[in-house]
């Protein structure tokens, strides 16, 4: 059993390095150029940046406040805030869980990409390398199928590393780590997006991103689009930041963090669309096509950049360069989504790390490496991600504003909280976005998305697979938080750790 | 690049790297301060 004081950040810059580290993830790289360009293009950073103050930020220093003021893991945070709040806190649990399993998969084929980037394996089909040769995937949606080595290998090296470094802990491992690769990839991003502007046909791509299509600000959709983007790419939803913060002193800024946290998150995501579109104006400028044909995500990626890859000067180089940047980014990530599985158990079970290392690890690395490395694996992916963040991650998101706004009218309390020890002081301005406009956006997002659901299905899946594995993944979520927050804690668990054992640890 | 293509670059540029700057320069500004440990019953459910 342990009783020890709660883990410490070295550091504010740790802390921050971390925080950010989490937010800048897959989607930045892959999700937001895709989203400005379908949306508007230059007219986009319009609603996105009205989406980052009105919603991002708001959730952002919500989140900051619950973790560092009730100190504890997402479930033990809300337990704190008010019992029926528990089950949100676990259903954040349950969703990392699952995300954790296909996030590693996404990793291991990045990885992979850095080395067949050398010798640009994919040859001239890089389709069909990835689909066939690489992934080996199968015909029928949810037939798991034969095991993929090439994939299983650079899966179990991803989980080595992230469960060595959540066993280190908080700040010689999570820290640590981040203090290393959040710098390694703003390195890698700099150098990246400096070649891609030097290419040929650089201009094509930026002005195909930043052309305004001022008529697009009238369609709601584009602005359903520009929340979407922000509220996925900043990593509220998921209990993280709860976590993260439930590390802090008490005596931290936090509305300063959070905003430091979302503008570096942003400017991570217009650097990252500039680099990808300048690299797609290289392809239209040699192949005489459009300069955005792909979907965005995996086939931007994996299919996109190798295929422009192999047409360009120093090709080798700026793939090994780019795959890094997608595994450095997605590691960070992925260690984040972990801590809130690993932070839970301990609270819980009151186990120290390692321990907990060993029992989270070893589940999520087991479903991990049994499931997705396999000739069905991408399918199953597909359907997981699609439901579990629409109707996980947003769904919780909704429903944790309105309980803590609405049902446990906390924010009063939590605001107070913020602004003693903040350099920005939050106005009225903060309960207004929190209590009316972010669950009005959630909740439009939401329908719109459930719409789209009935109308036909999701990447035209047979719906007895996308029973199971999507709405059955992320009902299966809720019910799990349901169950795991019936079950009673300890005494004494609705209290914070005290100041004493605050200065112990300090 | 169009006129406008490059006024919105540099228009996202300056608003979100500029923001980064500027909330940097807010925390690096702002000491932490000591607060003082809070009764427990603010805590209770």
């Amino acid at each position: 059993m342990s009783d020890q004081p709660r883990e410490r950040w070295g550091s504010r810059a740790g802390f921050l390095l971390a925080a950010i580290g989490s937010a800048v993830g897959l989607g930045n790289i892959w999700r937001f150029p895709a989203e400005a360009y379908r949306n508007g293009g230059g007219a986009f950073m319009l609603p996105y940046l009205i989406a980052l103050v009105t919603a991002g930020l708001p959730l952002l220093i919500m989140e900051y406040t619950i973790g560092r003021r009730y100190r504890g893991s997402a479930p033990a945070s809300y337990l704190r805030l008010g019992r029926p709040a528990q089950f949100i806190g676990w259903w954040q649990v349950a969703i990392c869980f699952v995300i954790a399993t296909y996030y590693a998969l996404i990793l291991a084929w990045a990885l992979r990409y850095v080395g067949f980037s050398v010798g640009q394996s994919w040859g001239d089909d890089a389709e069909g390398f990835l689909f066939g040769t690489f992934l080996q995937v199968g015909d029928t949606p949810g037939e798991l199928g034969g095991y993929v080595g090439g994939v299983f290998w650079p899966l179990l090296a991803i989980w080595v590393t992230v469960l060595i470094t959540l066993a280190l802990g908080i700040r010689h491992g999570i820290e640590t780590a981040a203090k290393i690769f959040i710098p390694l990839l703003i390195v890698f991003f700099v150098v990246l997006v400096v070649r891609a502007l030097t290419l040929d046909g650089a201009d094509l791509g930026l002005d195909a991103l930043f052309t305004p299509d001022w008529d697009a600000l009238t369609d709601g959709d584009v602005w359903v689009a520009a929340y979407g983007q922000i509220f996925f790419s900043l990593s509220v939803g998921f209990g993280i930041m709860i976590t993260y913060a439930s590390y802090l002193g008490r005596r931290s800024d936090l509305s300063g963090s959070a905003l430091v946290a979302g503008f570096a998150n942003s400017s991570f995501e217009i650097l990252a669309g500039i680099g990808v579109f300048a690299t797609l104006g290289f392809l239209a400028a040699s192949s005489g096509g459009a300069v955005f044909e792909t979907e965005g995500g995996l086939g931007l990626a994996f299919v996109a950049f190798p295929t422009i890859i192999s047409e360009m000067p120093w090709g080798g180089f700026f793939g090994v360069l780019f795959f890094l940047s997608l595994v450095v980014a997605g590691w960070t990530s992925l260690i984040s989504i972990m801590q809130v599985i690993v932070a839970a158990v301990q609270d819980r079970l009151r186990v120290n790390r390692v321990v907990s290392v060993a029992m989270v690890g070893t589940l999520v690395a087991l479903v991990s490496l049994l499931l997705y490395p396999t000739n069905g694996g991408l399918y199953l992916l597909d359907a997981a991600d699609r439901f579990i963040n629409r109707y996980g991650i947003a769904l919780a998101s909704l429903i944790s504003v309105i309980v803590v706004a609405w049902l446990l009218r906390k924010l009063p309390v939590l605001q107070r909280d913020a602004d003693a020890t903040s350099a920005v002081k939050l106005g009225r301005w903060w309960k207004l976005c929190l209590g009316i406009i972010t669950p009005i956006v959630l909740g439009l997002m939401l329908i719109d998305s459930f719409a789209q659901e009935i109308d036909e299905n999701y990447g035209d899946y047979p719906s007895s697979f996308l029973a199971w594995a999507g709405w059955g993944v992320a009902g299966g979520a809720l019910l799990i938080g349901i169950v795991l927050s019936l079950i009673p804690w300890r005494r004494g668990a609705e209290v914070p750790p005290d100041a004493d054992d605050e200065k112990r640890s300090a | 690049m169009s006129a406008s293509a490059i006024v919105m670059l540099i228009v996202s540029i300056v608003v979100v790297w500029g923001g980064l700057a500027l909330a940097i320069l807010k925390l690096r500004g702002h000491p932490e301060v000591e607060l003082p440990p809070e009764s427990p019953e603010e805590h209770s459910i």
